[in-house]
């Protein structure tokens, strides 16, 4: 009934119709879904940070809220190469430190920092990217500026089952982390681990650890993977900006101690100009006493 | 036939869009999109998106393929459905993520669910095939409709038992747990899903003897 050259010319025709609706439909479309994951990444910055955002205002709390965008290099360096920390694609980046590992290439891999200022309080932000059991897991981590205290973390995900693992991004999930430290009293990275059973009946201690969702193993594992590489690119930076901090404090007391001692010696000085004071007072009233006994003396002698 | 001097909704066409949701159910009666009905029955707020999604899809494209019924050469047919359906789902899936963004979110993984669900290209098949048009979009809105309504009834049951919430919202009172009442886990489960649809079935035949196979 219908010829090969007929099916040929149909089948052919129709891909090409139906590519031309398609691409002509995702042009068309594209510029207002970049806005959307644009959107979508900023209230999930802000959120971190424990600022609330609609769609509308998302922007505007975000030039209010984050000061700074830095780029920091594998040494814990911050970089600048006029890029914005913002447009920075982790995936790209993690490539790039994984063919650094194994000699494939030398460009140096950057990951971004985002700083938040709310209340006076600064926040540390790091973005945070890994695998689940169906497909990427992504994030933001809080940091508040001791380096080492979670203040919040926001999840997503693009496939986890929903009611098992999908609850990663959950509110009441993501605030298990809050108050969780990632470096143990030796200052030693350490993380924080979802615990499979609960981390009251696992050997990790409570400040390293959060109970995992039941029924998502390895959305689990792939949660505590994702949290400890992507800070681990960051504990140098940490290192050194604390010691910048610690050694700003050691000055700080050093110089307080400095004026302390300053006033001390102040003060002895003063001590002893006033006892010599005394003494000198007191040595003239002894001759003006010595000398009135002389004239009392020569009197009744004469 | 004589469709031409039909109203638009007589009683023979009202009949597609009815059918399905009762006695010719696609999951219940033909025991097609059990996957995923499994998939996303653990909450009803996905189940609802695929419902409506589902729906869409099957109606368009039993649409298009009856549109172009005559022209499309036996031999390549399937493929020529199978394309119509994902340009359809990719179509809506875009849209959805320029237009709903936070739906879309949601939707992702079950957009690729919908170019592998058996209904579609069954409705394709046994249907679109055949018959006009009109007649072709009202069967897909009927079979999309009456797969949803299982999968909403699934999942209405899944989630109160699994998780104690409605959409989200949670319904059973915390007195309860407090009384030592514990969510079924199992419900979470995807073999659940099944043993739910298999009580429907059942609930289903033991009502209407016609649908009970003889052997």
């Amino acid at each position: 009934m219908f010829s090969n050259r007929y099916i040929f010319i149909y089948a052919t025709i129709l891909v090409v119709v139906i590519a031309a609706l398609l691409s002509t439909t995702a042009k068309i479309l594209q510029p207002l879904q970049e806005r959307n994951t644009r959107i979508a990444k900023i209230q999930d910055i802000l959120a971190s940070a424990g600022i609330e955002s609609t769609r509308g205002n998302a922007e505007q709390l975000f030039d209010k809220h984050i000061v700074d965008q830095r780029l920091i290099n594998r040494h814990g360096k911050v970089v600048s190469d006029g890029r914005h920390a913002f447009d920075i694609d982790l995936r790209d980046e993690r490539r790039r430190l994984q063919d650094i590992e194994v000699g494939r290439s030398n460009v140096e891999p950057v990951f971004p920092l985002f700083v938040s200022e709310n209340n006076g309080q600064r926040l540390y932000i790091v973005p945070v990217l890994g695998r689940g059991l169906w497909g990427p897991l992504w994030g933001y981590v809080a940091l508040k500026d001791d380096f080492n205290t979670i203040a919040g973390v926001v999840f997503d995900h693009q496939g986890e089952t929903p009611g098992l693992g999908a609850e990663i991004s959950e509110y009441w999930f993501q605030d298990r982390f809050i108050g969780k430290k990632i470096f143990d009293n030796d200052g030693k990275f350490v993380s924080v681990t979802v615990v499979k059973g609960g981390v009251a009946n696992s050997y990790i201690p409570t400040e390293h650890g959060v109970d995992a969702l039941s029924g998502s193993t390895i959305t689990s594992e792939g949660l505590s993977n994702m949290i400890k590489q992507s800070l681990a690119n960051y504990v140098q930076y940490f290192e050194n900006y604390r010691q910048e901090i610690l050694r700003a404090e050691a000055a700080k007391i050093e110089a307080i101690r400095l004026a302390e001692e300053q006033r001390v010696q102040d003060s002895i000085a003063l001590e002893q100009a006033q006892q010599r004071e005394r003494y000198r007072r007191w040595q003239q009233q002894q001759q003006q006493l010595q000398e009135q006994q002389d004239i009392e003396v020569q009197k009744t002698i004469e | 036939m004589e469709d031409k001097k039909q109203p638009l909704f007589s009683p023979t066409n009202l009949k597609l869009l009815t059918k399905p949701l009762g006695k010719n159910n696609p999951i219940t009666v033909q025991v097609l999109g059990i996957c995923s009905a499994l998939a996303v029955t653990v909450k009803l707020e996905p189940a609802f998106v695929m419902a409506v999604s589902v729906t869409i899809v099957v109606a368009l494209s039993n649409l298009f393929i009856s549109l172009l019924r005559t022209t499309i050469p036996p031999r390549i047919r399937m493929i020529v459905q199978l394309m119509i359906v994902a340009f359809l789902v990719i179509i809506v899936d875009q849209i959805l993520q320029a237009f709903v963004y936070d739906i879309s979110k949601k939707l992702s993984i079950f957009v690729g669910l919908i170019i592998t669900n058996c209904i579609v290209m069954g409705r394709l098949e046994a249907f679109a095939m055949a018959n006009k048009p009109w007649q072709s979009f009202l069967d897909g809105l009927g079979n999309g409709a009456g797969y949803g309504v299982i999968l909403l009834i699934v999942a209405f049951f899944r989630e109160l038992i699994g998780s104690g919430t409605l959409w989200g919202y949670q319904v059973v009172p915390q007195e309860f747990y407090d009384a030592g009442y514990v969510n079924n886990g199992m419900f979470i489960l995807p073999p659940m899903a099944l043993i739910i649809v298999g009580v429907i079935i059942w609930i289903q035949r033991a009502r209407n003897k016609e649908l009970v196979e003889k052997n």
